[in-house]
C-alpha cells in the first residue's frame, strides 16, 4: 500500500509541525507514505471564493502530483471535501475520479481503511475538540447534532484511544468557529464573533488544549486566543494522535 | 420600505457593534434550536420523514403545470376565485382590485412572507389602505417601520422593553412597561378592534392541496382564522411552490413544520380553509414572481422545497450574528440567501459569501434542501455574471497562478513567510489586514514542511 501525504499549502508554509505529526503517526503505524514535491493547493480558495472556473490548473497539478497512490491521506477535513467534491480534469477525468476515490482525510483514513485498533500516544491534558464542519458535515467523518442518527466520531474514537486524555463536552459540539476561508476577512466582524464563542465554549469547559481535524478553523482561533492570551493550546489532531510517539 | 442596500457584511459590522446584544439575539435563536432538536429527537422516524418530505416536493416541483392546474379547477369546483400573478407588481394589483371592487378601506392581514417579498403592504398603503398585520410579531416590526428579520420570528431582533416602548408610542401602554403578559394583552385589544373592524382579511399559504382545492395555514395565534372569519372576504396569497398533491400528505408536513420551526409538536393553529362561508367570498392569488426561473435553474431549482420553516435560520451561525436586517432581503438567512439572487443578482450578489459553507442549514433543513451547495453555485454563478469586484477578479487570478506551478508556490510561500518575520508590524496592520483586526498571525516557521521533508527524507 503506497501512501501519498497531501499536506495543504498553508499547512506546508505555517505549520510544518502538523505535516511532520501526520507522517510520523502513519509511518508509526508501519505505512509506506510518500511526499510528492509537486503538489502546492487543492484549489479551494479560488472555488470556494467563486472562482471555481480558475482552479483548472491547480487540478491538472494536483492530479500530476498523486496520480498513481493507493491512497491519498490528508490532515484536513476541508480539503479533502473540496478534492472529493470538486477535482475534475476534462482532459484526464478518470485520473481525477480515481484521485476523488482515493483521498482520505487522516482520521477517517485510520478508523476505515487502517482500521487501528489502538494508538501508543500519551497526551494527560483536558482537550476539546472542534470537528472542522466540512470533515464532520460533508465527510461524515462524526454524525452532525442536527440529525437524528446513530451518534458516531471517528476523531473521537481516535482520541479515545490515547492514554490519560480526558475529553471535554462543550455546549455547542458542533457549532462553526466562522473560519470560512475568504469569509475569515471579508465577513471579519462576524467571523471573529463566532470564533470567540466558540473559544468561550473551550475556556468555560477549562479546557486546556483544543485539537481539531482542520488546522484552518485552528488557525483562525488560535489567532483569537493568542491575541487575547488565554490559556488555551491550539493543536491539531494529528499532534495529538502522536504525542510521545 | 424600500431603502439603499447595504452589503451584508457592513450591516453585520453594525449589528455587531453591540456585544451583549448580539450574544443575546444569538443565544434567544441557539435555544429555538436546541428546543427543536429535543423534539425532533422524539421521532426515530424523523430522517425517514425528511426523505419522504423532500421527495413529495420534488415530485410536485417535476409536475408543477399540472398540479397548479388541478388545484385551479377544484378551487374553482369549490366556488374559490382564482387568480394568477407572474410577479409581485401583478400580485399587489390583483390585491388592490378585488379590495376597489368591495370598496375596502381596512384590511388585516395574517402572517405572508410571499406578501412581504412583493411589499404588499406599502402598495396598497400609498393607495390610502390601511393594512394591520395581525401577527403579533408582525405587529410589532410593522409598528416600528421595520421588515421582519425572520420567517417565523418576525420581531426576533427587539427584546421585549423596546416592545414596551414601540407599544408606549403606539398603543397608549404604561411607560416602561416589558412584561410580556401585559403587553401581549394590550396587543389583543388593540388587534380586537381592527379585526372587528376590516372588510377584508388576507392570509398566508401554508400548503396548498391539488386534488381538494383547499389551503392550510398555519398560526400559533389564531389571527388568520379570526380574520378570514368575520371578514366578508378572504384573499390567500401564496408562491406557486406552496402546493403538495393530496390531502394525506399533510400528515407529513404538519408533523415537521412547527418542531423544526419552534420545538413545538404542532402549530397551535392548523387551519383548513376549502370554499367561502355562505355570504362570504374566497380569493385565492398564485404568484410566481421568478419561482419558473428558478425551477428552471438545475441547480437551483429545488430551493422552491422550502415551506419556511425557519429551522436554516436559527441554526445559522452567521444569521444569528449579524441578524436578519444584514440581509436585506424579505426572506433572510441561509435560504434567503439562496433565493434572493434568483429575484436580483446585482443586488444580492453578496448574500451567498455570507456563509462559512459549514453545511448546518442543509442538516436541519426538513426538506433537504442541499443550502451550502446551493450557496458555493450561486458564488461561481454571481462570479462568471460578473458580479463581484474587479479587485478580487485580480488577487484570485494571481493566486491561481502562483498555487498551480510548484516552482512559483514554493518561492511565494519562502517569502511570505520572510515578510512576516521581518514586518511583523506591517502586516499586523488592521488597516491593510483585515485578518489582525482581532487575531495574531501564525508565527511564520524558518522551514516548510517540504524543506523539511526534503533534508529529512521522511525517514524517522
Amino acid at each position: 500500500m503506497r501512501v501519498a501525504l497531501f499536506i495543504p499549502c498553508y499547512v506546508d508554509q505555517f505549520y510544518p509541525q502538523v505535516g511532520i505529526a501526520t507522517l510520523k503517526l502513519l509511518q508509526h503505524l508501519g505505512l509506506d507514505v510518500h511526499f510528492p514535491m509537486q503538489q502546492t493547493c487543492c484549489g479551494q480558495p479560488m472555488a470556494n471564493g467563486g472562482f471555481e472556473h480558475l482552479t483548472h490548473s491547480c487540478n491538472a497539478n494536483f492530479i500530476k502530483a498523486f496520480d498513481g497512490y493507493d491512497y491519498i491521506v490528508s490532515p484536513s477535513g476541508s480539503c479533502v471535501l473540496h478534492v472529493k467534491d470538486h477535482l475534475h480534469d476534462p482532459k484526464q477525468e478518470d485520473k481525477a475520479t480515481q484521485v476523488r476515490q482515493r483521498v482520505f482525510e487522516l482520521c477517517e483514513f485510520l478508523t476505515d481503511i487502517v482500521q487501528v485498533q489502538s494508538l501508543q500516544a500519551r497526551f494527560p491534558k483536558r482537550v476539546a475538540v472542534h470537528q472542522g464542519c466540512h470533515g464532520q458535515r460533508g465527510l461524515q467523518l462524526a454524525a452532525s447534532t442536527e440529525t437524528v442518527t446513530p451518534r458516531f466520531s471517528k476523531p473521537l474514537q481516535l482520541l479515545k484511544m490515547v492514554e490519560g486524555i480526558e475529553l471535554v463536552n462543550l455546549d455547542r459540539p458542533d457549532e462553526c468557529c466562522g473560519f470560512g476561508g475568504t469569509f475569515c476577512v471579508t465577513e471579519e466582524a462576524v467571523s471573529a464573533a463566532m470564533g470567540l464563542s466558540r473559544v468561550a465554549d473551550y475556556t468555560k469547559h477549562e479546557a486546556q488544549v483544543v485539537t481539531g481535524t482542520d488546522v484552518s478553523c485552528l488557525m483562525h482561533q488560535e489567532g483569537l486566543i493568542k491575541r487575547r492570551k488565554l490559556p488555551v493550546q491550539v493543536m491539531h489532531i494529528a499532534e495529538v494522535l502522536a504525542a510521545g510517539l | 420600505m424600500e431603502t439603499k442596500t447595504i452589503p451584508h457584511a457592513e450591516a453585520a459590522t453594525k449589528f455587531l457593534a453591540n456585544p451583549a446584544r448580539v450574544q443575546w439575539h444569538d443565544e434567544t435563536l441557539w435555544f429555538v434550536r436546541y428546543k427543536r432538536d429535543k423534539i425532533v429527537n422524539e421521532i426515530p422516524e424523523w430522517e425517514q420523514l425528511r426523505n419522504l418530505a423532500s421527495q413529495i416536493k420534488e415530485h410536485t416541483l417535476s409536475q408543477l403545470d399540472q398540479y397548479l392546474e388541478q388545484f385551479e379547477a377544484a378551487a374553482q369546483a369549490n366556488g374559490v376565485i382564482v387568480h394568477w400573478a407572474a410577479d409581485a407588481a401583478d400580485h399587489n394589483r390583483i390585491v388592490h382590485s378585488i379590495l376597489q371592487q368591495h370598496n375596502a378601506r381596512k384590511i388585516v392581514k395574517s402572517k405572508s412572507m410571499l406578501t412581504e417579498e412583493c411589499h404588499l403592504n406599502p402598495y396598497l398603503e400609498a393607495q390610502g389602505i390601511e393594512v394591520v398585520d395581525t401577527d403579533l410579531g408582525e405587529r410589532i416590526v410593522q409598528l416600528n417601520k421595520e421588515m421582519p428579520s425572520h420567517i417565523v420570528l418576525p420581531a426576533i431582533h427587539i427584546k421585549k422593553e423596546e416592545v414596551g416602548e414601540i407599544f408606549h408610542q403606539h398603543l397608549g401602554t404604561e411607560k416602561g412597561a416589558s412584561d410580556p403578559l401585559y403587553l401581549a394583552l394590550a396587543a389583543r385589544e388593540h388587534l380586537r378592534q381592527k379585526f372587528l373592524a376590516a372588510d377584508i382579511a388576507i392570509t398566508g399559504v401554508n400548503f396548498a392541496v391539488a386534488e381538494t382545492g383547499a389551503i392550510v395555514v398555519c398560526t400559533n395565534e389564531g389571527n388568520a382564522d379570526l380574520g378570514a372569519h368575520l371578514a366578508k372576504v378572504h384573499i390567500a396569497c401564496m408562491g406557486i411552490e406552496k402546493l403538495i398533491p393530496r390531502t394525506e400528505h399533510l400528515s407529513v408536513f404538519l408533523r415537521m413544520l412547527a418542531r423544526n420551526a419552534t420545538g413545538q409538536n404542532i402549530t397551535a393553529y392548523s387551519s383548513h380553509f376549502r370554499k367561502p362561508a355562505p355570504g362570504q367570498e374566497m380569493h385565492i392569488v398564485i404568484v410566481d414572481n421568478g419561482r419558473t426561473t428558478q425551477l428552471g435553474r438545475e441547480a437551483f431549482r429545488n430551493s422552491l422545497k422550502c415551506i419556511r420553516c425557519g429551522a436554516c435560520l436559527n441554526t445559522c451561525p452567521v444569521y444569528r450574528r449579524s441578524g436578519g436586517h444584514s440581509y436585506h432581503n424579505a426572506t433572510a438567512g441561509p435560504i434567503g440567501a439562496i433565493l434572493a439572487p434568483n429575484l436580483d443578482m446585482r443586488k444580492n450578489a453578496d448574500l451567498p459569501f455570507a456563509s462559512t459553507l459549514c453545511g448546518s442549514c442543509t442538516d436541519v433543513c426538513p426538506v433537504k434542501i442541499d443550502i451550502h451547495n446551493q450557496l458555493y453555485q450561486w458564488r461561481q454563478v454571481l462570479t462568471q455574471e460578473g458580479y463581484v469586484p474587479a479587485a478580487k477578479t485580480a488577487s484570485m487570478k494571481a493566486m491561481a497562478s502562483v498555487l498551480s506551478s510548484p516552482a512559483r508556490y514554493s518561492f511565494a510561500g519562502k517569502w511570505a513567510r520572510k515578510f512576516l518575520r521581518w514586518f511583523p508590524s506591517l502586516a499586523l496592520n488592521k488597516r491593510l489586514n483585515p485578518w489582525a483586526k482581532q487575531r495574531d498571525l501564525p508565527t511564520p516557521p524558518k522551514e516548510s514542511f517540504r524543506e523539511w521533508y526534503q533534508k529529512n527524507g521522511g525517514n524517522q
